[in-house]
């Protein structure tokens, strides 16, 4: 597994007001390339806002997200990017993408970042494989000469389709779910749909994937179902992942970089273990106001 | 036993109870609907009959219909409500749809030769033209509106502002420059789509009754500007002698040159009708082989994944916008296609022909029908205008009730009473599967249960 240590995806200076509410504010972070980050914090601290705003949901309302494609040493075009007011810049070895400039759909398309939801955004009515075909459109599209020679029944397209749909079935096999491909995708079990939407963003052919609480509403053997699927993503296909999630077991066994979040601001920002012993943190989640308090409360609870 | 028969007797007292309610409350609005009649004697003055026996027999029917309704059929529906909701349709609909389909379409291609033999010319013609022509316009209608509101999930209520454009087209072109049926029906169709185009840009941000009302705007924007740009569209008058189409440059006249007279026959005013029946049979059977091209394709899956989930889409790097506009582009364009024929079969056009009633026969094809269902659109079609057709043809009915019975006139209440029973009956319309466009190993189909409708998410308690 090749970890080369540099950024593929650099928050900087993020904030993000809703009227007179400071959701982020003046958030920076580096997403290592090739490695799991976790976005942690407690309800409400804006993880999901950040999450909006990497994807093109949200127009930040300061900052720059900058994403880049293979060469590292593009990162030195960033200033020139930036003054020249371009979205992104494409060069032989790599690209550079200014996400904030970005509408939604062209962050998926073109930075390549895919995303899933914190309440799972499945399109239940359509088969399981018809949901991993959505997720290859663009590529399928092109193929498609934009419908005009699709419509003609050119060989090419079929060509296309069925690559596509071998590439499904691959990701079918990965994710344990082959022999429902043909069930609608709003009849799978929780767990299951969980695990086809990060199937259906892989599909995409991303360079970051940002997961929404991917283990939430799982049972302790889907929850390290799910952790193998992401080493596998991290490892095979050597895909960089940003994940927010509450269930430390999962944070903890598998992320390399941990950023924690409360109300908007950055705590803490680290390896797992040292995050995990930080004072603020605990003192975050605990609720209480400063670090003198955190010991009293911890004796409190008995940790 | 006796808690059985107990619990009967509530029910059945509850019955009357809501049935006594029904007929008073249908007594206090139909008294001045039908109680009451107005009209003008032989000195034109202004004089009030009273109908006090019609008026008891619709009591008499609202009460003695909720009164069945809430001991037999509620019942039966609650009962229906709490099966579970089955992934799969029956498989025995998958047999009877693949076999249904070859048949019917040989059906419709021998359909008027087996008239014109069997009733010859005089007869034959209310048959082709007013139930065959008629309706397949209808159908083509629903395939085109099928592609918006079916598969990509966006309420139109205007769809027949494209069928006037189209007609229009047709018309002005063809008058003005003397083009001729086969050079503007694409050309129809293209200004047809240029307008949905048009359309789609403002309703993007739109979804449910929002994008319903606009739409519905835009349809009497287009009918009031028929009406009104005078020096364009001749305003109510219409546009008379629109050029027919002929026979690839042969045409249908009584004339030396004429259809007739070149293949040796003798004149018929029904070759023409025949000849315009196949025309629309073929452009109906394009509009739905081109849709079901479409739903296999990357863009008719979007189409369908946008009526799921727009969020999602766009998370997947799929353009909503074009995706959006496509749809509306070519559910615009059939119904231009349809609306060039219309004028070219009719030969005089006018606003009054493109009405909001029109865009709701439409709409109410593609719903009662199942959304996104091809056969089920050509079902509704059947049922609705030949339904209405039919209505013209019970003369008999005069003689039970009559010569001031006219049938035509109960067309709208039995619309009405067809649709809300359809309703309670089938809410997801008569055919209500949807079919995957790409299996693995096996098509299994869908229960609508589980579709998006787009506009709204139906709640299940």
């Amino acid at each position: 597994m090749a970890r080369d240590g540099g950024a593929v995806l650099k928050v900087e200076h993020l904030t993000m007001r809703f009227g007179g509410l400071v959701a982020v504010d003046n958030l920076s972070f580096d997403v290592e390339r090739g490695a799991i980050t976790a976005l942690i914090g407690p309800n409400g601290a804006g993880k999901t806002t950040v999450f909006n705003c990497i994807t093109g949901f949200y127009k930040p309302t300061e900052g720059r997200l900058t994403l880049q494609h293979d060469a590292p040493a593009l990162w030195n075009a960033l200033e020139d990017l930036t003054q020249s007011g371009a979205r992104s810049v494409t060069r032989t070895d790599g690209a550079l993408f200014l996400l904030e400039r970005m509408p939604d759909y062209l962050v998926a398309q073109q930075a390549r970042v895919a995303r899933t939801f914190q309440n799972i955004r499945l399109f239940s009515g359509m088969t399981v494989l018809e949901n991993l075909l959505v997720a290859q459109h663009n590529r399928l599209m092109h193929a498609s000469g934009y419908t005009l020679l699709g419509i003609l029944g050119l060989p090419s397209y079929a060509a296309a389709e069925r690559a596509a749909i071998d590439a499904a079935r691959g990701w079918l096999d990965r994710i344990g779910l082959l022999d429902r491909a043909d069930d609608p995708a709003g009849t799978l079990p929780y767990g299951a749909q969980r695990r086809l939407e990060i199937a259906r963003a892989m599909c995409t052919e991303p360079v970051l994937l940002c997961l929404d609480e991917p283990a939430a509403g799982l049972n302790p053997h889907e929850s390290a179902e799910l952790n193998e699927l992401l080493l596998v993503v991290r490892d095979e296909y050597a895909i960089s992942i940003l994940l927010i999630e509450h269930d430390m077991t999962v944070v903890m066994n598998i992320s390399d970089h941990v950023v924690v979040l409360d109300y908007g601001i950055k705590i803490a920002d680290g390896a797992p273990d040292a995050v995990r012993d930080d004072p603020k943190v605990i003192a975050a989640y605990l609720g209480v106001a400063d670090e003198d308090e955190v010991a009293k409360v911890a004796g409190e609870v008995g940790l | 036993m006796a808690a059985g028969a107990q619990s009967g007797r509530v029910a059945t007292t509850g019955a009357f109870r809501d049935a006594a309610f029904t007929g008073l409350l249908a007594f206090a609005l139909f008294l001045p609907l039908i109680g009451f009649l107005t009209g003008v004697n032989g000195s034109n003055e202004l004089i009030l009959t009273t109908r006090w026996p019609l008026l008891f027999a619709f009591v008499a029917i609202a009460a003695i219909g909720r009164f069945i309704y809430v001991l037999a059929l509620k019942p039966w529906l609650a009962r229906r409500a709490q099966q579970p909701v089955r992934a799969e349709a029956p498989a025995w609909r998958a047999y009877v749809t693949d076999w249904i389909v070859p048949f019917a379409v040989a059906l419709v291609i021998a359909y008027p030769l087996v008239i014109f033999f069997t009733l010859g010319s005089n007869g034959g013609q209310k048959w082709i033209d007013n139930f065959g022509i008629q309706i397949l316009i209808y159908v083509m209608l629903g395939w085109g509106l099928n592609i918006v509101v079916g598969l990509a999930g966006l309420l139109d209520l205007g769809y027949v502002a494209f069928y006037a454009v189209g007609a229009y087209s047709y018309a002005l072109l063809a008058k003005t420059f003397g083009l001729g049926f086969w050079v503007l029906l694409p050309l129809a169709g293209i200004l047809s789509s240029f307008w949905g185009i048009l359309l789609g840009f403002p309703v993007l941000r739109l979804r449910g009754d929002y994008l319903a009302i606009v739409t519905l705007a835009f349809g009497e924007i287009i009918r009031l500007v028929l009406i009104n740009w005078v020096a364009l569209t001749n305003g109510y008058a219409g546009i008379i002698g629109i050029p027919r189409p002929t026979f690839f440059g042969i045409p249908f006249s009584a004339a030396d040159n004429g259809f007739a007279a070149v293949f040796g026959l003798q004149f018929s005013p029904l070759y023409r009708i025949i000849f315009l029946y196949y025309v629309i049979l073929a452009l109906a059977l394009l509009t739905c082989f081109v849709s079901l091209r479409l739903r296999r394709l990357p863009i008719g899956r979007a189409w369908e994944a946008l009526r799921e989930d727009e969020i999602a889409c766009r998370s997947l790097g799929i353009n909503t916008t074009n995706t959006k506009l496509t749809a509306f582009a070519m559910g615009a364009m059939f119904a231009g296609f349809a609306g060039s024929f219309f004028a070219a079969r009719e030969a005089f056009i006018s606003p009054e022909s493109f009405t909001f009633i029109e865009s709701a026969t439409i709409l109410a094809i593609v719903v009662l029908g199942g959304m996104g269902s091809q056969i089920g659109v050509v079902i509704a079609a059947i049922v609705m205008i030949g339904g209405s057709e039919l209505l013209r043809q019970l003369d008999f009915l005069k003689d039970i009730f009559g010569p001031g019975f006219d049938p035509t006139q109960y067309r709208m209440l039995l619309f009405g009473l067809a649709m809300v029973l359809i309703m309670v009956w089938r809410p997801r319309g008569l055919i209500a599967t949807r079919t995957p466009s790409v299996f693995l190993k096996q098509r299994k189909r869908i229960s609508a249960d589980l579709v998006k409708e787009g506009h709204a998410t139906r709640g299940r308690g």
